[in-house]
């Protein structure tokens, strides 16, 4: 909302600079995004009087003027404006001087060869309006030398951000209360007198529509002319950031933008009988003043004739009955529309405008009488003309709500204890009226005040919230208790964990491609796909935290990182029941590009880079499975790590056969092309939700522990097995063959090849026996080997000799 | 007896001359093993009378003596001088590379997110969560928004196309006071909660990104007013950013959830043509907060004439462009490891009260 502080003063009575009545309409909750002052930037120009003007001897449209701006010498101009003239006055443009429009510095110059010492300004190039036709023409009272900013006289612009509550402060009327009641000045009464029609309403007026139009206020002038406004009108409407168009156009905007009062001018020759406030028949349309078909519908609202549709209801006018130059007889029309109805249709039409901003925001009900008052006078002072008789179809709800308020809740709610005096005086200030037993009622244009504690806010803002003082939380006695969950101790665990374990934290989009979501969904029942997406590669909600790595990744490998390594915890969204979504913790680690570089040490890999492989991946899973609190020891190594993975290099953890509890092993060959990635890419993905809670809040203290008297000893057994036998399976094997002595069993050596049939492989495993009460005899020893025998024959292992 | 010290000289010189420990045993074999020289004239001392005994003696275990002490002498010296042969023969360049350990690092929203929760959690505020896919009931309706109300128009919504078994329309969050309703719903009051996490928005330019972070704040009890509210936050602001000279400016602003409704600026000071927090040379925006509607906590579950409270929402991404110096949202959501190793904080840096929350460049 932009207007002047002329306009402002037109309402009220104030002495106020510009700066304290900016900095008091934010601290009375109208935010100030800016104060302008269109005059600051024409300190440089002059009024200057044109004294001769000739054709310019090489251009047919460039007049070569001698102009007086007060200096001893007159200046030299060349001017192209059709109405440049000897004789006349206008504005100066001296050397220096930096034009607003446009930003560009004048100097002195050569224009067809004519020396030309400035320029004569359009409104246009000032920045004082559109006007470009010519140049300013002033009056012959101007004083010629004179600064332009000081002629023209300083008109500081507000620009003000008016919250969704407050229809009654989108006019300058509503502003100019609020200051009043912050005792910035008096308020003026609006001042208009009533027109009496001189003859009956011609056109019948009706609403048809008592829910979506329950007022339709209107009549008829007659005889009108509608040309350009008067300058005090465009000033204000410019101010305001408004182009003026005619005065017709003009007038109901400046109602709207002064008083907060939309209205409807319509050429009545354009119009055919009734105009009736109506539901919208479906299908029927209207070409809107913006130049758009819009296709109705029975919620819709809308003004018509018997030819049809001129007004989407409280939103736009229609092109075809719009006010034009040659208009001579208008219909007024000033409604109340249904708020809830213009916001529904407004949205279903996906069209905005200042009428609908106020409309949907609830104008005051009881200034429909007021309103046309004020259009008529200025219409008959203006455009001239006869006004008919007002036709009034409908009733406003104009009824006024109470409120029961106790003062003391300005300390309870608000924080600041205010006289009760001063809450009456600023309440009625506002225009409520407080009875003696604080019953508050709200006036008309307060649409949004419906409790006490809107009223405490009114007090409140008009008070000062500086005088809200600072009051202390009740804090509990002692030190502050953990307040954190197992789930966010878990987050932040793993989060640590992964960035200690040489990890960067990555934070990519809940969103994606809907090709990459569903290609990383493991039959989850469909994904989260946006109606509205701001486009396409931000479609869908993820399933996995993966693919965005991927793409991160990606990224720095096009930028050219050697390597990547980058983890992010978060949620992937799957769906859960009843319709609502099921949102999972995850942590996932993209591993891409060098896991080494080349170095000069030949013991490592002979010196050569050394890329991720499954390992490297496997070493992540089960790493940050541990810090999760998982328990690894117990996991089953599994497949179906997915499709997006390397068949052969890729596995699940399980806790049981069904518990997925990670999925790790390098990027499928196909995928890495999808994802536009060269060379082997490790990947794990761990599911935190899967981890089974530990039972009850653990205490403090461990479990007791002594260390064994006795050595753990060693012994190595090598078994040749059929190929296809898993390591880990024949390792948890040999580990449960005697469950007493042996407490570790680990596979340190997998050969193929000479020595070992075609087939087979030879896993070698070192076993860890802790002796309990006394030291291994040799015959203790050989009954365990038989058992670790015994145990991994089952699997088709023949101990090697 | 000449015989036995032109042997001793003889054999003191061999050691002496001997260059590696092995000739060195040789001659101690020659000298004090069973058939050496020494080992002989001991083997001597037996046969001869006590008088002989007395004078010989001391002269032949003095040679062994001599003797022993000049192979573990010599013995000792070619170790040493071995030693510091193969001690020069290792000798490494110092100066070449160890090997590397890559540097990880926690995302700056995870750090100021931890730095939030210690903060408040001295407050006595728990840590709260919802979901991100929510639906319109809890993200507008219940929260004030009715469906035509005009804020609802202002938060360009993310929608899906589904509904939930209740028939409400599913939509991604548009900021996380939904957490409010839940949070009500499902713990009842006294209430003290934060609730970081993702929003979204469908808006995306130079300062805007359809996904960013925000943190709620709520507190329902009994008695509490705007004064707390505007306690808290300064309270937090200062412990946040460890200044003791944030200043706070509340302006009367509209939220549907809220009434009265406040948005807070918090002062700078210009510092090198950089904005500093502290002081009151200019003001920024901040946060948006107010005394929590009757309504809202009505739809909570709660009897507003028993409790009332205040709530607030916080850009987390903007505290940590405020705090840490970033200048550019959509940096945040790129996983540039550049990036991310700069302005990414160290896994040891633990947010902690004693240490202070904040991680000093």
């Amino acid at each position: 909302m932009k207007f002047s502080l002329s306009w402002l003063k037109a309402y009220l009575d104030t002495d106020a600079a510009a700066e304290r009545i900016a900095d008091k309409l934010t601290s009375l909750g109208l935010e100030i995004e800016g104060v302008e002052d269109p005059s600051i930037a024409l300190g440089a120009f002059k009024v200057a009087r044109v004294l001769t003007a000739a054709r310019h001897p090489d251009a047919d449209k460039l007049q070569v003027l001698s102009v007086d701006v007060g200096g001893p010498e007159p200046l030299q101009v060349v001017c192209g404006a059709p109405n440049a003239r000897a004789g006349m006055l206008g504005v100066l443009g001296l050397p220096g001087a930096v034009v607003p429009a446009n930003g560009m510095e004048l100097r002195k110059s050569a224009i067809r060869g004519v020396e030309s010492n400035g320029m004569m300004c359009s409104t246009r190039e000032l920045g004082l309006g559109e006007d470009h036709e010519g140049i300013i023409e002033l009056p012959e009272d101007a004083p010629v030398g004179q600064s332009y900013a000081d002629y023209h006289g300083s008109d500081p612009v507000f620009d003000v951000a008016i919250t969704p509550n407050r229809p009654d402060c989108m006019g300058v009327y509503g502003i100019a209360r609020d200051l009043a009641a912050a005792g910035l000045g008096t308020l003026k009464p609006i001042d208009v007198a009533h027109v009496d029609g001189s003859f009956p309403c011609p056109t019948p007026i009706r609403t048809e529509d008592p829910e979506g139009c329950p007022a339709f206020h209107g009549r008829v002038i007659r005889g009108v002319t509608n040309g350009e406004s008067p300058d005090w009108l465009k000033a204000r409407l410019e101010s305001a950031g408004q182009r003026p168009i005619s005065a017709l156009v003009d007038i109901t905007n400046y109602v709207m933008l002064g008083y907060g009062r939309p209205a409807h001018a319509y050429d009545l020759a354009q119009l055919q009988g009734a105009v009736v406030a109506r539901r919208a028949a479906d299908g029927e349309g209207v070409t809107a003043l913006n130049g758009k078909h819009y296709v109705l519908d029975h919620e819709m609202t809308v003004i018509a004739d018997e030819a049809g549709v001129h007004d989407v209801a409280g939103i736009m006018g229609g092109e075809h009955s719009g006010c034009s130059e040659t208009t001579t007889d208008v219909l007024l029309e000033v409604a109340y529309f249904d708020p809830e109805r213009i916001a529904r249709t407004g949205r279903a039409l996906v069209l905005t405008s200042d009428a609908r901003a106020r409309f949907e925001r609830g104008v005051d009900p009881a200034f429909l009488d007021t309103g046309l008052d004020l259009l008529t006078a200025l219409i008959l002072e203006i455009c001239g003309g006869e006004a008919s008789e007002v036709i009034r179809a409908g009733v406003a709800p104009t009824a006024k709500k109470t409120v029961n308020y106790d003062p003391a809740l300005a300390g309870r709610l608000g924080g600041v204890d205010v006289a009760e005096d001063e809450q009456r005086r600023i309440l009625a200030a506002l225009g409520f009226e407080a009875g003696a037993d604080w019953t508050v009622t709200v006036p008309t244009w307060r649409g949004d005040v419906d409790g006490a504690p809107d009223i405490v806010e009114e007090v409140i803002r008009v008070h000062g919230l500086d005088a809200v003082p600072s009051t202390p939380l009740p804090r509990a006695d002692g030190v502050a208790r953990p307040t954190a969950t197992p789930a966010q101790l878990l987050e932040r665990r793993v989060r640590r964990a992964a960035a200690s374990r040489g990890l960067n934290e990555a934070v990519t989009w809940s969103f994606l491609p809907v090709s990459q979501a569903e290609h990383f969904a493991e039959g989850n029942g469909g994904v989260w796909t946006l109606a509205n997406p701001i486009s396409e590669d931000m479609k869908a909600m993820r399933t996995s935290l993966l693919p965005g790595l991927l793409s991160a990744a990606q990224r720095n490998m096009d930028r050219g990182a050697s390597s990547v390594r980058l983890f992010e915890v978060g949620r992937r969204y799957l769906r859960g029941p009843g319709g609502a979504s099921d949102e999972r913790m995850s942590i996932a680690v993209v591993l891409a590009g060098e896991k080494r570089a080349s170095g000069w040490d030949q013991r490592l890999f002979g010196g050569k880079a050394a890329p991720f492989d499954a390992w490297d991946a496997k070493a992540e899973a089960l790493a940050l499975l541990a810090e999760a609190g998982a328990p690894v020891d117990n996991l089953m190594v599994m497949g179906e790590a997915g499709s997006q993975f390397h068949p052969g290099q890729s596995a699940t953890l399980r806790l049981g056969p069904k518990n997925v509890l990670a999925r790790f092993g390098m990027l499928h060959p196909a995928s890495a092309k999808a994802f536009d990635l060269d060379g082997p890419v490790a990947l794990a993905e761990l599911f935190l939700d899967a981890i089974p809670a530990k039972k009850g809040t653990p205490g403090f203290a461990k479990p007791h522990f002594a260390p064994p008297a006795l050595q753990a000893v060693t012994r190595d057994f090598a078994f040749l097995v059929p190929v296809d036998v898993a390591a880990g399976d024949l390792a948890r094997a040999v580990k449960g063959a005697d469950k007493t002595n042996i407490v570790a069993a680990r596979v340190f050596d997998d050969f193929r090849g000479q020595g070992v049939p075609e087939g087979h492989k030879s896993l070698a495993i070192e076993v860890t026996l802790q002796p309990v009460e006394k030291s291994y005899k040799d015959e203790d020893l050989k009954a365990i080997a038989d058992k670790i025998v015994v145990a991994a024959g089952k699997l088709g292992g023949e101990l090697r000799a | 007896m000449q015989e036995l010290e032109a042997q001793q000289a003889e054999t003191l010189g061999q050691i002496n001359a001997a260059e590696t420990a092995e000739a060195v045993e040789a001659i101690r074999v020659a000298a004090l093993g069973k058939q050496g020289w020494v080992s002989a004239l001991l083997k001597t001392l037996g046969g001869m009378t006590p008088e002989q005994r007395q004078s010989e003696g001391p002269r032949i275990h003095a040679a062994r003596e001599a003797v022993t002490a000049a192979i573990a002498e010599r013995k000792d010296a070619l170790e040493s001088a071995a030693l510091e042969a193969r001690l020069a023969a290792e000798k490494i360049d110092l100066t070449l590379p160890a090997p590397e350990a890559p540097k990880g690092s926690v995302h700056p929203v995870s750090q100021v997110m931890d730095e939030l929760a210690e903060i408040f959690a001295d407050m006595g505020f728990a840590v709260a969560s919802g979901p991100e896919i929510e639906d319109d009931w809890h993200n507008f309706t219940a929260l004030n928004m009715p469906e035509t109300h005009p804020a609802r128009a202002m938060h360009d919504t993310f929608y899906f196309p589904d509904r939930d078994a209740e028939g409400r329309e599913m939509l991604l969050r548009t900021h996380t006071s939904p957490v409010q309703i839940r949070t009500m719903l499902s713990q009842g009051a006294p209430l003290r909660i934060i609730a970081p996490g993702r929003v979204y928005r469908s808006d995306s330019d130079a300062t805007h990104t359809p996904m960013f972070h925000q943190v709620e704040g709520l507190v329902i009890d009994k008695g509490i007013h705007l004064g707390h509210l505007k306690w808290t936050l300064e309270t937090f602001l200062k412990a946040f950013f460890e200044r003791d000279d944030i200043v706070l400016r509340l302006r009367p602003s509209y939220f549907p959830f809220t009434e009265p409704s406040v948005e807070v600026d918090v002062g700078y000071t210009l510092v090198g043509g950089k904005r500093v927090l502290g002081g009151t040379e200019g003001w920024m925006e901040l946060l948006g907060s107010g005394m929590v509607n009757r309504r809202v906590i009505e739809m909570g579950g709660l009897d507003p004439d028993e409790w009332q409270g205040f709530a607030f929402g916080v850009g987390v991404d903007r505290l940590a462009m405020l705090k840490y110096g970033m200048d550019d949202l959509r940096a945040f959501f790129d996983g540039d490891a550049r990036w991310l190793q700069h302005y990414g904080f160290n896994a040891l840096d633990v947010p902690t009260l004693s240490g202070g929350v904040g991680v000093r460049a």
